[in-house]
């Protein structure tokens, strides 16, 4: 498993967008990869880059303003970055397809069901007319769609919310893509249709065994779901490691923290733990030193003067923190003195 | 009753809110949807009673009518005593010192035009506690109080933040010196990290200023956190009421048994045995027959269908509607 190849491979990659004439780094050089099958989790709160990082993989970023400006994404080998939109259209959808958090408006309000699966089958493979709709209804099936001979026939508007992200899973997965990526594919809806949208999204990815890129703001879909986990904050990826590590062994006082903030249903609990402060924006964004310096509990003074850098702590476990930094000496490692 | 009315605060018996649909030609109403049907809780002075459900069960429409900012279909609502069910004008006016709400959006609910000091003293204000100018130093104390720095009165609510612009809401609500706060889905547009830190300052406050909290959310891991005693909100009823903790550890209804289990646990060494539902919310405007929940529950029976539970006490003050326990 740990020498197989990767299917994506995301290496150095940098997305800004144009504020005001300047360039402002969402994604500021991230570098991960997802192996065939696994389900590689990308977590953080919003603002931290996860959703940019996405839509940099599906070649879908706003094109007035956003543009990936250095990096690679290699798609079992090839970049992707270097491919024409023709190209990256016959990938799209069929190699690699894309969840996303809003159902509604990912579907189009106009056109039926059946015609919009129907179009993903049209674009993507050489099935004939009749073949095709047969296809639709069976996928809809294949998501637990009851009544799918008639829900193709039928308008997003009269689904629901849980629905339309079943609906949204067939269209994704029509082509058996190798990789899914999936943009808070739950956060709209209810738990209790959120737990069958999961245990869904884990048995189809059982069946077509594709590789899955979950993002994600919420630990505990993390815990359910993930292989690896990718904690982003700040456009930067500040550690990266296999679940039970991630959440019995954090590292970054990033990820310590949050994972301390989350009320537990299991505990009770006087007072919750909190990061002071807030993510900062893109604009004012540190220019030195770690990004996560103002909100850390264990900040050196240190943190303001070098850039960490994403390093192994351990095997498979890579942490972007002074306190972690092998070629940083042990003893100016005082914890809390900054700020 | 005297000594009932100084234990509670508010008492809330058999609330209804139901919204006409009306159709054809002559618009007439054709149906309601019964956001709030049939609830009944009582709140102790000082406590915290979180109202948990998922969307489109009525516990915002709850949360709405318990503060008269409408109008019950039916039922009554008791505030100190005093049945507020049917005031009106002054009387109205003057008990909206005592509740105040707290808003799920920070962006939507403050005024893009005004200054957060404005904002904060505008119910002093209009409650004749004085002018602006002359409330300055209490709001600027208020704002410092919910963690606001002091320059925050001279800014507009677009230079802050969503959980400093939650911080604004709740120095608003709290200028009056209210009894009771009705808090919607407070936390619900935050990020976890900001989210724990607003969850804290509502406990700090509520201790300091004797707050009674009505906290409204769907998230059930935040509202256990806040509350002492919790509702749980299907379809427009009530179909379990219970200590916290009891709610966590002994859930007794199905629905309530599910909620739970959906929630993904922070620990990918606790897996679950979750139950899943089946299907969606029916909706209101056609709700099913007999209890609510019969359609999606897995255990249910065919009288279900036939009968509608009602609240009843299953072990000390631990309520639960469903046949299983009658």
């Amino acid at each position: 498993m740990n020498q197989q190849e990767p299917l994506l491979e995301v290496d150095g990659l940098h997305t800004g967008f144009t504020i005001d004439g300047d360039m402002h780094y969402a994604v500021n050089n991230v570098s991960f990869s997802v192996k065939p099958k696994e389900v590689v989790c990308i977590v953080g709160e919003s603002g931290c880059g996860k959703s940019v990082m996405s839509l940099s993989i599906m070649d879908l970023l706003p094109k007035h303003n956003g543009k990936i400006d250095k990096g690679a994404i290699r798609f079992q080998g090839r970049d992707l970055t270097m491919l024409s939109d023709k190209e990256m259209n016959h990938i799209r959808g069929r190699d690699i397809s894309m969840i996303f958090q809003e159902p509604m408006t990912a579907l189009n309000p106009v056109l039926t069901i059946g015609f919009q699966m129907d179009e993903v089958l049209m674009n993507h493979t050489d099935l004939k007319a009749d073949e095709i709709r047969r296809r639709s209804v069976s996928l809809l099936d294949q998501v637990g769609i009851s009544r799918s001979d008639q829900i193709v026939n039928e308008y997003p508007h009269q689904l629901s919310g849980g629905m339309r992200q079943r609906v949204m899973i067939a269209m994704a997965i029509a082509c058996q893509p190798k990789l899914l990526i999936a943009d808070e594919p739950t956060t709209a809806l209810d738990v209790t249709v959120q737990a069958q949208i999961l245990e869904l999204i884990q048995k189809i990815q059982d069946e077509v065994g594709m590789a899955m890129l979950l993002i994600t703001h919420d630990l505990g879909v993390v815990a359910e779901m993930a292989d690896r986990v990718v904690v982003m904050y700040a456009g930067q990826v500040v550690e990266d490691t296999d679940v039970d590590t991630l959440f019995h062994d954090p590292k970054h006082p990033y990820t310590k923290a949050l994972l301390r903030s989350i009320p537990r249903m299991d505990e009770k609990q006087e007072e919750l733990d909190t990061i002071k402060g807030i993510v900062p924006s893109l604009k004012n964004m540190p220019q030195q030193g770690c990004r996560f310096v103002d909100r850390c509990p264990e900040a050196m003074d240190k943190c303001r003067e070098i850039d960490p850098q994403l390093g192994e702590e351990a095997q498979n476990h890579a942490v972007r923190c002074l306190l972690y930094d092998a070629s940083f000496p042990n003893e100016q490692k005082q914890r809390g003195v900054g700020s | 009753m005297t000594q009932e009315s100084t234990e509670y605060l508010l008492q809330v018996h058999e609330l209804k809110k139901y919204y006409p649909v009306r159709g054809g030609l002559l618009q007439r109403r054709v149906g309601d949807v019964k956001a709030v049907d049939n609830i009944s809780l009582d709140l102790k002075r000082g406590e915290t009673f979180g109202l948990v459900g998922e969307s489109g069960c009525g516990k915002s429409t709850a949360g709405r009518t318990i503060t008269r900012l409408f109008k019950p279909t039916a039922g009554s609502i008791t505030f100190e005593g005093k049945d507020i069910t049917k005031l009106r004008g002054s009387e109205l006016r003057s008990l909206r010192q005592d509740i105040q709400m707290v808003f799920q959006d920070p962006y939507a609910s403050l005024n893009p035009r005004q200054m957060v000091g404005s904002v904060v003293s505008e119910p002093l204000v209009n409650y004749g506690y004085g002018s602006e100018a002359k409330l300055k130093d209490e709001v600027m104390q208020l704002l410092e109080r919910v963690g606001l720095p002091a320059d925050a009165y001279y800014k507009y609510p677009h230079e802050f933040s969503g959980g400093q612009r939650q911080r604004i809401g709740i120095a608003r609500a709290l200028a009056l010196k209210p009894k009771l706060i009705v808090a919607d889905e407070p936390v619900s547009a935050l990020d976890v990290s900001v989210q724990s830190q607003v969850l804290n300052l509502l406990k700090e406050l509520q201790e300091e200023f004797n707050l009674t909290l009505l906290f409204i959310a769907h998230d059930l891991s935040v509202v256990k956190h806040m509350s002492d005693r919790i509702g749980v909100m299907y379809l427009g009823n009530l179909v379990e009421v219970a200590d916290a903790e009891d709610i966590y550890r002994d859930p007794k209804h199905p629905y309530t048994q599910a909620l739970i289990s959906a929630i993904p646990q922070p620990d990918p060494r606790k897996k679950s045995d979750r139950i899943i539902l089946s299907g969606d919310v029916p909706s209101p405007q056609n709700p099913p027959t007999g209890c609510p929940f019969h359609p999606r529950c897995p255990k249910a029976m065919p009288e279900c269908s036939a009968d509608k539970p009602q609240l009843k006490e299953v072990n000390r003050d631990h309520r639960v509607s469903c046949l299983l326990y009658e």
